[in-house]
């Protein structure tokens, strides 16, 4: 039997070079033993609620279920967030965890920047030295962000190899974890990875979920019947499902990026074209060719540019607990302009794709029920790149 | 015994590297013949993979060439084959676990062992994960290769305990890619290596001059080489066989 450690059913495990495995065993006891201290869990939601803004709102969209005429719309604001998404609550938690195991050093791949940035922000509060690898055509894309990085003291580095997209920023931290590690912790930005990063990712991510049944339960005083959130590696989606995995009538549902279709090469939707591989770390679905060849995935929108999903999806599409749909770049922009126009609401390209499928489903399901969409980041750093898709070029 | 011990018999071993297919499988077939002539031991051959996260740029460089020209698992097999017409020196193939597992771990592991290829070194596949490849291994008759690294500490006994073929022992921290300095503790790593195993082991990364050949052939079983050959590859393309040759004899020579 494979090792068991990390697993979710087949998917996950710690597919690493020797080099980088007593640094995961490492950071697997640290965080095994700080997730039960009282005074981690503490200053860690001092930090999600002073620091952060959390509890996120979760906010009736009265215009947009009115428009659409069926299921009730919530939005799960994590755009809100300082930084402006989700990625902040993972990059607190791991940030505090490697200052608690006397790392100085933290390393990230970012896609949107939205990850790098929240990492740079998380070394500048804690006093951390900080290094973000991003594709260097992500840095064309994401220009803005690669200026808030700097802006907060963070060194980014254009990765060129490949693709020069999130999956070679990937490859090449991880390479750079493999030079430096006693110093240097790597704060990975999604579910994906080696054990124990999905399950520490997950964690630090369920706050969200948590707060959804909290708010739902406040508000309608009963629990929705369907999440829906964007899936990349699946961080905003894990962490919007986790707490209601054991509730078996909410369906879960997660917005893959399909690009351009998924009946052609200019796609990332991994769940809907990809195949059982082993690729950065982990056991999960990949795109790729039929010689195992990681394939070169595209999608409008950065932050869902990944060849791979996080094995705990690749677990939960499996056992048929949680739903896989692709959404095409033309239909997220459409998503996009949507909920800017009907709610005053600027949602990142990536949320855009959950939008883009609620869009869809809620006028087929009755007025009594309840949809929860989560809004993971704001489109602020989505503009200049839309207005260039409609044909309108702006630069930022 | 493995084939592969007998590449360490005569004294310490030299193992180079060479990424199949760079730039075609034509000039790597002379790259191996000349390297084989000069004094090579054993041959480990890249089957390149489109994301080589153990490797540094010369060796990405060589992955990326390699794929542009077209090379599949298939014809790489099918060039192994005539390899072996003549060459009789062992073989080992270097790839990573995505290329074994897409293909059909059985189906790729019984047609190494049918085509000669005595051992695999996948960097992506650690002791807690070798299960998935090991029983199949086992079967055919082919060494799945342990690698130990500086970081190692605590593990290296574990592993040792249970390695086949030889042992490969990164010589510091990092990807692939030449370098000057190695990690210090080398000596100690290879003391306890050989206080759990009489398995045989070589070291490799950075190493690129006769003189590193020397100094880690003397507290080793062998020197491991592929930077420094990828690099001869890609710098005289399809007339580097003539120099790969010339290298070897260097480097085998400064081991003796």
């Amino acid at each position: 039997m494979t090792n068991p450690k990390g697993r979710f059913g087949i998917h996950g495990g710690q597919y690493i070079p020797e080099t980088l495995m007593n640094a995961v065993i490492e950071l697997e006891q640290a965080y095994n033993h700080f997730k039960e201290d009282e005074e981690f869990n503490k200053e860690l939601t001092t930090l999600f609620n002073d620091y952060a803004g959390r509890p996120s709102r979760l906010y009736y969209a009265e215009k947009m279920t009115k428009d659409l005429g069926g299921a009730k719309i919530y939005l799960k604001r994590e755009d809100l967030n300082h930084t402006g998404a989700h990625k902040i609550n993972n990059v607190l938690g791991q940030a505090l965890l490697a200052k608690k195991m006397g790392k100085t050093r933290l390393i990230a791949e970012t896609g949107a920047g939205q990850h790098g940035v929240a990492t740079a922000t998380a070394a500048a509060l804690m006093g951390m030295e900080c290094v973000v690898f991003m594709g260097e055509e992500d840095t064309k894309r994401q220009a803005l962000n690669v200026y808030k990085m700097k802006l907060l003291g963070a060194e980014v580095i254009p990765v060129k190899t490949g693709t020069a997209t999130l999956k070679d920023a990937v490859s090449e931290a991880m390479r750079e974890w493999t030079k430096r590690i006693s110093d240097t912790h790597y704060c990975l930005g999604s579910v994906m990875g080696p054990h124990p990063f999905p399950t520490i990712v997950r964690d630090f991510q369920a706050v969200i979920s948590k707060e959804i049944k909290e708010q739902m339960l406040e508000k309608e005083g009963r629990l929705p019947d369907a999440v829906i959130a964007c899936v990349g590696g699946g961080s905003n989606a894990i962490g919007s499902f986790y707490h209601f995995i054991d509730d078996k009538d909410v369906r879960l549902i997660g917005c893959e990026a399909a690009g351009r279709g998924i009946d052609t090469f200019e796609t990332a939707a991994t769940i809907s074209t990809g195949k059982l591989g082993i690729f950065h770390g982990m056991k999960s679905y990949f795109c790729q060719d039929s010689d195992g060849q990681i394939a070169p995935v595209y999608s409008i929108s950065a932050g869902l540019d990944y060849p791979g999903v996080g094995p705990e999806h690749a677990y939960l599409y499996d056992i048929g607990r949680a739903e896989y749909v692709a959404v095409t770049d033309d239909e997220a922009v459409d998503a996009f302009e949507y909920l800017s126009k009907t709610e005053g609401i600027i949602p990142a390209i990536e949320s855009s794709h959950a939008l883009a499928h609620a869009i869809k489903l809620a006028p087929t399901m009755d007025k009594n029920k309840i949809i929860v969409i989560t809004i993971s980041g704001r489109g602020d750093k989505d503009c200049a790149a839309i207005a260039r898709y409609r044909g309108e070029n702006i630069y930022e | 015994m493995s084939n592969i011990k007998k590449a360490f018999r005569n004294g310490k071993a030299f193992i180079p590297f060479i990424t199949c297919g760079d730039p075609d499988l034509q000039t790597t077939a002379e790259a191996v013949r000349e390297a084989v002539k000069n004094g090579a031991d054993l041959i480990e051959l890249g089957i390149p993979f489109s994301d080589p996260t153990a490797e540094g740029p010369v060796i990405q460089g060589a992955n990326i060439r390699a794929l542009a020209g077209g090379i599949k698992t298939d014809k790489v097999f099918s060039f192994v084959r005539e390899l072996r017409q003549d060459v009789t020196v062992p073989m080992v193939f270097m790839t990573y676990a995505n290329v074994v597992f897409s293909y059909g771990a059985e189906k790729f592991i019984s047609t190494c062992a049918r085509i000669g290829i005595d051992g695999l070194i996948l960097p992506d596949i650690p002791f807690e994960e070798k299960d998935e490849f090991m029983p199949l291994c086992r079967k055919y008759g082919v060494d799945l290769i342990s690698l130990i690294a500086p970081t190692s500490a605590d593990r290296i006994g574990m592993i040792a305990k249970e390695a086949e073929g030889f042992i490969y022992i990164v010589s510091s921290l990092g990807v692939t890619g030449e370098r000057s300095s190695f990690s210090a503790d080398l000596k100690s790593i290879v003391r306890t290596i050989r206080e759990n195993t009489d398995v045989p082991c070589a070291i490799g990364f950075g190493i690129s001059t006769p003189e590193h050949a020397k100094e880690m052939a003397a507290i080793s079983d062998g020197a491991i080489v592929g930077s420094a050959i990828v690099r001869l590859l890609e710098k005289h393309g399809k007339d580097a066989p003539q120099h790969v040759g010339r290298f070897v004899r260097a480097m085998k020579d400064a081991m003796e």
